[in-house]
């Protein structure tokens, strides 16, 4: 109850600001454009596709590579939402009416968490427009699609978990977007090193479990991995916090 | 009359340095306490211990009984705290700002309206419900800051230094809403102001160094301030030892001009000894005062005293 009470304002909050706006539109624009570049390129090779027996279908070739991007391009801008969450409290002093009032430490995080995800979910939305409009002139393996939405819930919300724990780290909003970008990034390609297959490298880095996923193969390991991931960052992020009481 | 703050033996340790050593206090209901102390005394410190933002090094505190370390949620909700720097979204408007503090609090959807609209009354902001906190003046920002802490009737009431910023008008308008407060609740107001503790506060604590060095209230201190020296000048000089032979005289100081400090024991009148005295000898009395000392006087005294420096 609490943590919705924040989540709304943060929200709330968020729109006051033109970044979410700027965000919003932004993402849509990129990934349009990359949509209908790889509609354009389906249309292209679709003759040849035809006689292939098994060949993969539009959901395949256009629906998860235009995810894929996306999932790149949140790489980016989730650092830029989640900076600000806990550090400019920090520096506002504001934290302290958080504080002071009969909140727990967790509501605190799991509110402003959700806020973030909420708007990220929006975001989802109108991404998933765009080969929504392909059931207009042909069909989706729903299936997949729905594992696609799937994966990037799950991203998302780890970004958003990863995002927030540097934010309550730090004590400056940019120090946070840069800690957590370089974060993600390290996380994301950390399987390159682990190319003669070292296990670990390849179960720590984010891709691989996404593009599971993606492909449609929802296993418990790649799902576990992701919640996890955001369970863990959440509670080193009410750790931090508590931590500011107990300063020494 | 029922305790609503207890703090025993409350230490806070910051690496080497003890902001805050020892200190125990209680405070009952309608009392308002001042909290004095030069900067970096230990005041905020404690007063962030005691509204649970920084958590002891070790002693307790109960509000209302609940304990702020094991019932964390039950005690703040007794409290309202108005920290140094009021914390306030300035991106939000005056209204939004106080109906979120009361939602964080807790009130129900019926309650938020009444408890905004009372808070903005009590603190003067009525009209200005619509207007955004970024564009409030300095004076303001600190009343909406008050406004938030009494929103939810708490049954604590802390501020720490609640009239910085204020215009002399407003800083009237606070000394009487916080007398009015204590009337309902308890209040802990931090200051170094010393006039403002004497016309808002029934209790008086004077914090250094981490220690608390006084704690009286506020008859006790005025009995403190009553006068234990009398200035007097006289035409002729006067033949000291005579003086010195009077009851309860402790010491005779020559200033300037034929003008004498004589000080005696406290709560003891000789004014009127010496007046007879001067005329029987006819030394002229030109100037007869009782001394009195003031807040600031004491409050050097206590602070600079060698004693307390370790």
């Amino acid at each position: 109850m609490n943590s919705l009470t924040i989540a709304g304002r943060e929200l709330r909050n968020l729109f006051l600001s033109p970044l979410a706006w700027t965000i919003l539109g932004v993402t849509q624009l990129i990934l349009a454009y990359m949509f209908l570049s790889q509609v354009d390129y389906y249309l292209s090779i679709q003759p040849k596709l035809v006689g292939i027996p098994g060949a993969p279908g539009v959901t395949d070739l256009v629906v998860a590579p235009l995810f894929g991007n996306a999932a790149v391009i949140l790489l980016l801008i989730i650092p830029l939402l989640t900076m600000r969450t806990i550090s400019d409290e920090r520096r506002n002093k504001t934290i302290s009416l958080l504080l002071s009032a009969p909140i727990s430490l967790s509501e605190i995080v799991i509110g402003k968490f959700l806020a973030i995800f909420v708007f990220l979910l929006i975001i989802l939305l109108s991404i998933s427009l765009m080969p929504l409009s392909l059931l207009t002139v042909g069909n989706l393996d729903l299936g997949k699609f729905l594992a696609c939405l799937l994966a990037m819930a799950l991203l998302m919300a780890s970004f958003n978990a990863l995002g927030l724990y540097m934010s309550a780290i730090a004590s400056q909003p940019t120090v946070a977007a840069v800690a957590s970008f370089g974060a993600l990034l390290l996380l994301w390609i950390i399987d390159w090193a682990g190319s003669n297959g070292s296990a670990l490298l390849e179960y720590i880095s984010i891709m691989r479990h996404f593009e599971n996923l993606l492909r449609g193969l929802i296993s418990t390991v790649d799902v576990f991995y992701f919640i996890l991931f955001i369970v863990g960052f959440l509670s080193l992020s009410i750790r931090r916090l508590d931590n500011d009481r107990l300063q020494k | 009359m029922n305790t609503l703050i207890e703090v025993n033996n409350l230490s806070r340790q910051f690496g080497h340095h003890r902001a805050v050593d020892n200190v125990s206090f209680s405070l009952n209901k309608g009392e308002v306490l001042g909290f004095l102390g030069p900067n970096g005394a230990g005041k905020s410190t404690t007063m962030k211990m005691i509204c649970g933002n920084l958590s002891p090094t070790a002693g307790e505190i109960k509000i209302n009984g609940y304990d702020i370390l094991d019932q964390p949620k039950l005690a703040k909700a007794e409290l309202g705290f108005l920290p140094d720097i009021p914390p306030l979204y300035s991106d939000l408007t005056v209204d939004e700002f106080l109906s979120y503090c009361a939602k964080l609090h807790g009130l129900r959807k019926k309650a938020i309206q009444q408890s905004v609209t009372r808070g903005k009354q009590k603190c003067g902001l009525s009209d200005m419900g619509n207007r955004l906190i970024a564009n409030l003046s300095k004076g303001y920002q600190q009343r909406v800051g008050i406004a938030q802490a009494i929103l939810h009737n708490p049954s604590v009431i802390i501020l720490d230094e609640p009239t910085v910023g204020l215009d002399p008008i407003q800083i009237l308008e606070i000394r009487e809403l916080i007398r009015e407060l204590g009337k309902e609740h308890s209040v802990i107001l931090s200051t170094h102001i010393l006039p403002e503790v004497q016309h808002s506060c029934s209790r008086v604590q004077i914090i250094h160094r981490g220690k608390l060095v006084l704690n009286e209230s506020i008859d006790g201190l005025s009995q403190l301030m009553s006068s234990s020296s009398l200035l007097v000048r006289f035409g002729q000089p006067p033949e000291l030892d005579l003086i010195q032979a009077l009851e309860h005289v402790t010491g005779i100081e020559a200033l300037e001009q034929q003008q004498y400090r004589i000080s005696h024991h406290q709560g003891s009148t000789i004014s009127e000894h010496i007046a007879i005295l001067a005329v029987n000898q006819q030394w002229g009395l030109l100037e007869l005062m009782p001394e009195k000392h003031d807040m600031e006087h004491i409050f050097l005294s206590i602070t600079q005293d060698p004693s307390n420096h370790e």
